[in-house]
C-alpha cells in the first residue's frame, strides 16, 4: 500500500512548481491560516492538468510538501480513482516522495469531495480541492458585493437558501458543499464534501487547507477551530443516513456510495472511504455482499 | 396612546433632516441645495418631469449614495440623532434593513428574482438574525396576506408573477421588518390603471395604519395628490415650490408648477 520514495524525474524543480511560486503560495497560506475562513487571492499557475481536476489543491500540496512527507490522495474517498492515482503519481515523479493509501501513515492528504473516516491528527495536513470558493456566489453574482458582505459579516442571505430548501422540500435539502461558519466569523464553502463530513471539520486536529486554482483563492482552518454548519432552530443541521450497511465490510456508520450493479435496478452500498473499508475487512468484518455473490 | 406617542415623537423633532444636499454628475446637475425636514408619520411627495433630479434626490436621502455636499440626520429609535453620511457601512446597512425601506420602480431591482416570494420577504428577518423557520414563515405569510397576495403562491418565483404582484411582494419585503421610513421611486409606474388604483389604496392604508413616514417620488400628479401630505416640485435639480399637497396642486405659484398642473389631461 505504501510506496517508498523513488528518484525524482530530472528536468523538474522539486514538486513541479518553481521556488518563487511556492513562496508566493506559502505567503497566501500563512495569511489564510491567520484569518480562518477568509479567502486569500493568490497567483494561480498553469498546471499540467485541466481546471476542475484539482489545480488549486495540487499547488497547495506542492508548496507545503517536503522530502520527508508521505502523501495520500483521495477522490470521492477512494485511493484508486483516476484523479487520485494521477495526482499521487504526479508527486511521486516530480518530488520523488513516498506515497500511501493508509490514512494514518500520511502526513499530507489531498482530497476531492471527502474527508477520511478516521480522525486526523495534529501532525497531519489535509488539502481540499475547491471548484467554487465563494459560498455566496449563487445568491450574489457580484464579487465586489460578496467581498463587502464578508467584510461586514452580512450573511443573512445564506439562510435564504436554506429557507428555500425547507419551503420546497420540508427539510434542508442541501447535501454537499453545505455552508459553514468558521470561528464564529467567516462564512466558508467546505468544498463539495457531503454534509456528512461537516462535523469532522469542527475542532479537527489537522490543519485544513483549501485551494481553488481557477478562482485563484486559498483559505484555511487552523487545527482545533470551531466550525458550525448553518441551520434553523426548528430545522437543526443533520447528516445523511442510509438505512443500509456496506456490502463489503458491513459498516453502517460510514459514508456509503450506491453502486448500480445491473440493468434491472440492482444496486449495492459500499463505503466511499476505500482505506476505511479495507481496514475493516482485514480486521475480520464482513458485509452482506453484493447481488452478484447472492446469485 | 398612539396620539401621545406621536406627540412625543413630534416633540423630539423631525425624523429626517436633509441640509443643502447637492450632487452632480460631472457637468450635469443631479440636484442642487435641497433642504427638507420629514416628520414622523408624514408622507412627502416629490414631483417633476423626467431628469429633474427626483431620483437623484431620493438616492441621496436614502443614502444609497453619498452626495458631493450636504448633511443628512436621522432620528434613531433610541432618540439620538445620527449623521447618516458619517455612519460606518455596517451600521448604515443595518439601518437600511431595519428602520428603512426602499421600493424601486422596477420590482426586479428590489427583489431577488431567483428565490421564492416567501424567501424574498423573509430575507430581511434572516439578515437581522431570525433563525426560527416557523416564526419567519408565519410573519412572511402575515405580510403577504396584508398586501393581498394569494397565499397559495408564497413559494412561487417572482418571475412567475405579474408586475403588480411583484410590486406587492416588494412592498411586503420592505415592510416586514417594521420600518419607520420608506422611500418609494415611482411605486406604481408601468402598471395599468386598475392595478395602480388597488396598489395606491393599499399603500395609503399601510401608511395610515402603521404611521409610516415616506418619501414618494412620482411624475404622476394624481398619485402625489392621493398619497402625500406635502409636495415638493423639482425642476433642473432644484426645488421650485413646496407646500401642502392640495395647496400646491390647486393654487400653483411657480410658473413651472402651473405648467405641470395644467398639463394633466382633464376629463
Amino acid at each position: 500500500m505504501t510506496a517508498p520514495a523513488t528518484a525524482q524525474d530530472s528536468g523538474y524543480n522539486f514538486a513541479y512548481l518553481d521556488e518563487q511560486t511556492k513562496r508566493m503560495v506559502r505567503r497566501a497560506i500563512l495569511k489564510a491560516v491567520a484569518i480562518p475562513g477568509h479567502q486569500v487571492p493568490f497567483g494561480s499557475r498553469e498546471m499540467p492538468l485541466p481546471y476542475g481536476w484539482g489545480t488549486g489543491g495540487i499547488q497547495v500540496t506542492a508548496s507545503i510538501i517536503g522530502l520527508a512527507d508521505v502523501l495520500k490522495v483521495i477522490d470521492q474517498g477512494a485511493d484508486d480513482t483516476t484523479n487520485a492515482v494521477s495526482i499521487r503519481r504526479f508527486f511521486a515523479r516530480t518530488a520523488g516522495i513516498a506515497t500511501t493509501e493508509k490514512t494514518e501513515d500520511a502526513t499530507v492528504i489531498q482530497t476531492r469531495h471527502r474527508i477520511p473516516e478516521m480522525n486526523l491528527r495534529d501532525d497531519q495536513i489535509i488539502v481540499y480541492q475547491v471548484p467554487i470558493p465563494e459560498p455566496l456566489r449563487w445568491l450574489e453574482a457580484r464579487e465586489t458585493e460578496t467581498r463587502k458582505m464578508h467584510g461586514l459579516a452580512d450573511y443573512g442571505v445564506m439562510h435564504v437558501k436554506l429557507y428555500e430548501d425547507i419551503a420546497k422540500y420540508g427539510h434542508i435539502e442541501t447535501s454537499y458543499d453545505y455552508p459553514v461558519l468558521i470561528n464564529g466569523r467567516y462564512l466558508m464553502s467546505p468544498s463539495p464534501i457531503p454534509k456528512f463530513d461537516n462535523p469532522k471539520m469542527h475542532e479537527m486536529g489537522a490543519l485544513q487547507l483549501f485551494g481553488a486554482g481557477r478562482e485563484k483563492r486559498i483559505y484555511a482552518i487552523p487545527p482545533y477551530t470551531r466550525v458550525e454548519s448553518l441551520d434553523f432552530e426548528d430545522h437543526p443541521f443533520q447528516v445523511q443516513t442510509w438505512g443500509a450497511v456496506c456490502a463489503i465490510c458491513g459498516d453502517g456508520e460510514s459514508f456509503l456510495d450506491e453502486v448500480i450493479t445491473d440493468d434491472q435496478g440492482g444496486s449495492m452500498y459500499i463505503c466511499s472511504d476505500t482505506d476505511h473499508c479495507g481496514r475493516r475487512v482485514v480486521a475480520g468484518h464482513k458485509g452482506p455482499g453484493g447481488p452478484e455473490e447472492s446469485t | 396612546m398612539t396620539t401621545m406617542s406621536a406627540q412625543e415623537a413630534r416633540d423630539d423633532g423631525p425624523l429626517l433632516t436633509a441640509t443643502g444636499i447637492s450632487h452632480s454628475y460631472g457637468d450635469r446637475i443631479g440636484c442642487r441645495d435641497v433642504t427638507l425636514d420629514l416628520w414622523p408619520g408624514e408622507v412627502l411627495g416629490v414631483v417633476g418631469e423626467s431628469g429633474s433630479g427626483k431620483t437623484t434626490l431620493l438616492n441621496c436621502l436614502s443614502a444609497r449614495f453619498i452626495p458631493a455636499a450636504g448633511a443628512l440626520n436621522y432620528l434613531l429609535r433610541t432618540g439620538e440623532t445620527a449623521d447618516v453620511y458619517a455612519m460606518g457601512e455596517a451600521e448604515r446597512r443595518m439601518l437600511m434593513r431595519t428602520d428603512w425601506g426602499f421600493v424601486h420602480q422596477n420590482p426586479r431591482d428590489g427583489l431577488r428574482m431567483g428565490v421564492s416570494a416567501g424567501a424574498n420577504v423573509g430575507e430581511r428577518l434572516m439578515a437581522v438574525g431570525a433563525r426560527h423557520y416557523g416564526a419567519i414563515r408565519e410573519q412572511v405569510t402575515d405580510w403577504l396576506g396584508r398586501v393581498e397576495m394569494d397565499l397559495g403562491r408564497i413559494d412561487d418565483l417572482p418571475t412567475q408573477f405579474s408586475g403588480g404582484m411583484q410590486q406587492r411582494v416588494q412592498i411586503a419585503r420592505n415592510l416586514v421588518s417594521g420600518p419607520r421610513l420608506v422611500f418609494m421611486d415611482e411605486p406604481t409606474g408601468g402598471l395599468d390603471v386598475s392595478v395602480q388604483a388597488r396598489l395606491l389604496d393599499l399603500l395609503r392604508g399601510l401608511t395610515n395604519d402603521l404611521g409610516l413616514s415616506a418619501v414618494i417620488v412620482t411624475h404622476d400628479l394624481a398619485v402625489a395628490r392621493l398619497l402625500s401630505h406635502r409636495l415638493m416640485v423639482m425642476r433642473r435639480g432644484e426645488v421650485v415650490e413646496q407646500g401642502l399637497t392640495d395647496q400646491v396642486l390647486d393654487d400653483p405659484q411657480h410658473a413651472y408648477t402651473q405648467l405641470l398642473v395644467s398639463s394633466v389631461l382633464q376629463t
